[in-house]
C-alpha cells in the first residue's frame, strides 16, 4: 500500500493507515467538494421521491406526510388512468422512436459522405458549417423554424406559394408538426453526431482500402465492406445508449416547439410534469410519473446493455 | 497516389455537390433571419424578404442595443456563463484528478456513487422541492449551483488525465511534490486542450439553457437571455414590461425579433469555429471511454 515500512508487525496496520492518510488526504480533500455537490443535488432529491407514495402536504415534513391510498400506489394508478399522462407517455415513445429511426442514421450517412471528400480544406469548412446548428439553443432554433415555416410569411411557404402550391401548416397541424419536429432534430444533430463516426473511420486500417482497391473494389463496395464494418462497434454502442433512452425526455426541445394546436402529439412526459406538477401543483402525481420514467429508463438501459453484450459487442460499461 | 479514373472523378464532384447542398441547408435559416433583421418593416409585412435584406437599415439593432432590458440580460448571461464555466471546470478537475490514482482507497465506491447519478435522476419535482428547501428559488445561485458538475464531462477529463504518463507524476512525487502541487503544476497545464473543450461545453450549456430558469426563477431581472427570448418569441410579456413599454399582443416587429435572435446567437457562433479541433477530440474521447 505505502512505501513507508514499519518495523513492528503488531502496529503495522494502524501505522500504514495513518501513513496512507498522511500521503493521500489531499486527494480526499479535493474530492470532498464534488461529492458534496452530488450528495446535495443528486442524492438528497431522492429523499423526496417518497412523495410519489405519499399525500403531499405543504406544511408537513416529507417523512411525516401520510401514505397515499392503495398501499401508497394511488398516484401511479391515477397517472395511468389519466388521459393526459397516457398521451404524454405515447408521445414520448413515438417521438423518441422517430428520432431514432430517422435521426440516428443521419450522422452515419453524413460521416460516410464526408469521408469520400478528397479536398481537405473544403471538408473542414463543411464540418464547421454542419456543427453550427448544435450550438444554437432550442429557443433560437424554434424562432428560426418560425421564420422559415410560418404560414404566409415563412420563407418555405413563400416559396411554395410562389410555385403555385398552397401554404403548409408546418407548425400548427399535428402530422406536419411531428415531421417538422423530427426534421429539425436531424438538422440540429447530424453534424455534431458525425464527429464520433469520423473518428471511428479514421481509426480504420488504411491497408484494407488499398487491398480492396487492388482487388478492384469501387467506392460503394469499400464503403459497405470496410467502412461500415469498421464503425459497427461505435454504431452499436450509440444505438444502445439511444435505445436505453427511449423513455427519456429532453425538456428544452419539445417545450420550445409546442403550441396549443399540437399538444395532442407534442406533449411529452417532461412537459407534462412541468405543466401538471410545477404549474398545476400536483406534486405527488408528477413525482410518481418522474419515478416511473427514471426506473423504466434504468431498466431499458440495463436491457440494452445486456443485449449488446449478447450480440458480442462491448457494453457501455 | 494513383491516377483516378474519370468516373471516380465525377463521383468526387457528386460528393462535393451533396456537401454544398447540406451546408446551404445549415446556413439558410441564419441568412434568412439576418436578412429579416436588416430589412425595413415595409418589405417584411409584404413578405418580400428572403435571403437578401430589402430596405437595408440597422434600426432593429439600434433598438435592441439601446434597450436596457436586452443589454442587461445580455451582460447578465455573459456573467452567468463565465462564472458557471469557471466553477464547473474547477469542480470537474477536482473530481477527475483524484480518481486516476489506483491506490486511492474507496475509489471503486466513489466511482459507483458518481455513475449512479448519470443513469438515475430523482425527477423534476424532487429537484424543485430541494431548491425550495434550500431557499434557492428566485435566488440567482440556482442558475449556477445545480448544474456545476457534469459527470459526462468529468469522464472526458478523467480519460484525458489517464493519458498523461504516470512517470511525470511519479518523478514529481519523488521530488517531494504534494498531490495538489502535482495537479496544479503538471495536470492542469497539460490539459489545456480538454479544458478548452469542456469550457466550451459548459459555456454553451449555460448560454443556451433556459429550463432551469423557467422552473426556478420568477424574477425577470435574473432571466437569462434565452428565457427572455422565449417569452419574446411567444409574445409572453411580463406584466412589468407590458405596462412600462406598452407592448400589446401582436408583439414586436419581425425585424426586431430577428435582431434579438441574432444578438443572442452571435457570441457562440463567433467562438466555436476556433475551438473545433479541441472539441472534436473531446467528443471522441467521451465516446471511446474505457
Amino acid at each position: 500500500m505505502t512505501k513507508v515500512k514499519t518495523s513492528k508487525p503488531a502496529v503495522a496496520k494502524k501505522d500504514s493507515t495513518r501513513s496512507y492518510l498522511k500521503r493521500y488526504w489531499q486527494l480526499y480533500l479535493l474530492l470532498s467538494l464534488p461529492l458534496l455537490y452530488l450528495l446535495v443535488f443528486k442524492y438528497i432529491p431522492m429523499v423526496y421521491i417518497q412523495i410519489a407514495f405519499k399525500k403531499y402536504s405543504i406544511i408537513q415534513n416529507v417523512w411525516e406526510m401520510p401514505w397515499a391510498k392503495n398501499h401508497g400506489f394511488e398516484y401511479f394508478i391515477q397517472a395511468f388512468g389519466s388521459n393526459d399522462f397516457r398521451r404524454a407517455l405515447r408521445n414520448t415513445v413515438v417521438l423518441n422512436l422517430m428520432d431514432l429511426v430517422i435521426g440516428f442514421p443521419a450522422p452515419i450517412i453524413f460521416a460516410l459522405i464526408l469521408n469520400e471528400l478528397c479536398f481537405k480544406r473544403f471538408k473542414k469548412v463543411v464540418q464547421t458549417v454542419a456543427y453550427m446548428p448544435h450550438f444554437l439553443s432550442w429557443v433560437i432554433i424554434y424562432s428560426l423554424a418560425l421564420q422559415l415555416f410560418a404560414p404566409g410569411e415563412g420563407l418555405v411557404n413563400m416559396a411554395i406559394e410562389r410555385l403555385g402550391g398552397s401554404s403548409i401548416p408546418f407548425l400548427n397541424d399535428a402530422a406536419h408538426w411531428v415531421g417538422t419536429y423530427i426534421g429539425v432534430g436531424v438538422w440540429q444533430n447530424f453534424g455534431w453526431g458525425s464527429i464520433v463516426y469520423l473518428a471511428a473511420i479514421a481509426g480504420i486500417n488504411s491497408e484494407l482500402y488499398e487491398a480492396a482497391s487492388v482487388d478492384g473494389a469501387g467506392r460503394f463496395r469499400k464503403m459497405w465492406n470496410i467502412t461500415l464494418p469498421g464503425i459497427k462497434p461505435t454504431i452499436v454502442v450509440l444505438l444502445i445508449m439511444n435505445l436505453g433512452n427511449i423513455l427519456g425526455s429532453n425538456f428544452d426541445r419539445p417545450f420550445a416547439f409546442q403550441n396549443n394546436l399540437v399538444m395532442n402529439v407534442a406533449d411529452v412526459i417532461s412537459t407534462y410534469v412541468y405543466r401538471t406538477g410545477i404549474k398545476g401543483l400536483q406534486f405527488s402525481l408528477t413525482t410518481a410519473v418522474g419515478l416511473f420514467q427514471s426506473v423504466v429508463g434504468v431498466l431499458f438501459l440495463l436491457m440494452a446493455n445486456w443485449l449488446s453484450r449478447k450480440l458480442g459487442e462491448r457494453g457501455i460499461w | 497516389m494513383k491516377v483516378k479514373s474519370t468516373s471516380a472523378k465525377i463521383g468526387d464532384w457528386v460528393f462535393v455537390l451533396i456537401c454544398v447542398l447540406i451546408s446551404i441547408i445549415c446556413v439558410v435559416p441564419m441568412i434568412n433571419l439576418l436578412a429579416k433583421s436588416l430589412s425595413s418593416t415595409d418589405y417584411l409585412v409584404k413578405n418580400a424578404v428572403s435571403l437578401w435584406p430589402k430596405g437595408f437599415n440597422l434600426d432593429a439593432y439600434k433598438t435592441v442595443l439601446s434597450d436596457p432590458k436586452y443589454i442587461r440580460a445580455f451582460f447578465w448571461t455573459v456573467f452567468l456563463t463565465v462564472v458557471c464555466t469557471l466553477v464547473s471546470l474547477t469542480m470537474t478537475v477536482l473530481c477527475a484528478y483524484p480518481l486516476i490514482f489506483d491506490k486511492l482507497k474507496g475509489r471503486g465506491v466513489i466511482n459507483i456513487i458518481i455513475t449512479i447519478t448519470m443513469f438515475f435522476n430523482a425527477g423534476t419535482i424532487p429537484n424543485y422541492l430541494l431548491m425550495q428547501n434550500l431557499g434557492l428559488l428566485d435566488n440567482p445561485l440556482v442558475l449556477i449551483l445545480p448544474s456545476c458538475l457534469s459527470v459526462y464531462n468529468m469522464i472526458i477529463m478523467r480519460s484525458f488525465f489517464y493519458g498523461i504518463p504516470d512517470s511525470l507524476r511519479e518523478s514529481a512525487e519523488i521530488d517531494g511534490a504534494s498531490f495538489i502541487q502535482i495537479m496544479m503544476k503538471i495536470y492542469v497545464p497539460l490539459s489545456k486542450p480538454v479544458m478548452a473543450t469542456l469550457a466550451l461545453f459548459y459555456a454553451v450549456g449555460r448560454w443556451n439553457g433556459y429550463s432551469d430558469a423557467l422552473l426556478y426563477m420568477k424574477k425577470t431581472e435574473f432571466y437569462p437571455l434565452q428565457l427572455l427570448l422565449y417569452n419574446i418569441i411567444n409574445n409572453i410579456n411580463s406584466v412589468e414590461v407590458a405596462t412600462q413599454e406598452g407592448f400589446s399582443s401582436p408583439g414586436l416587429t419581425a425585424s426586431l425579433k430577428a435582431a434579438i435572435v441574432m444578438f443572442s446567437t452571435i457570441p457562440i457562433l463567433c467562438v466555436y469555429p476556433w475551438l473545433q479541433k479541441y472539441f472534436i477530440h473531446g467528443v471522441t474521447m467521451g465516446a471511446v471511454k474505457e
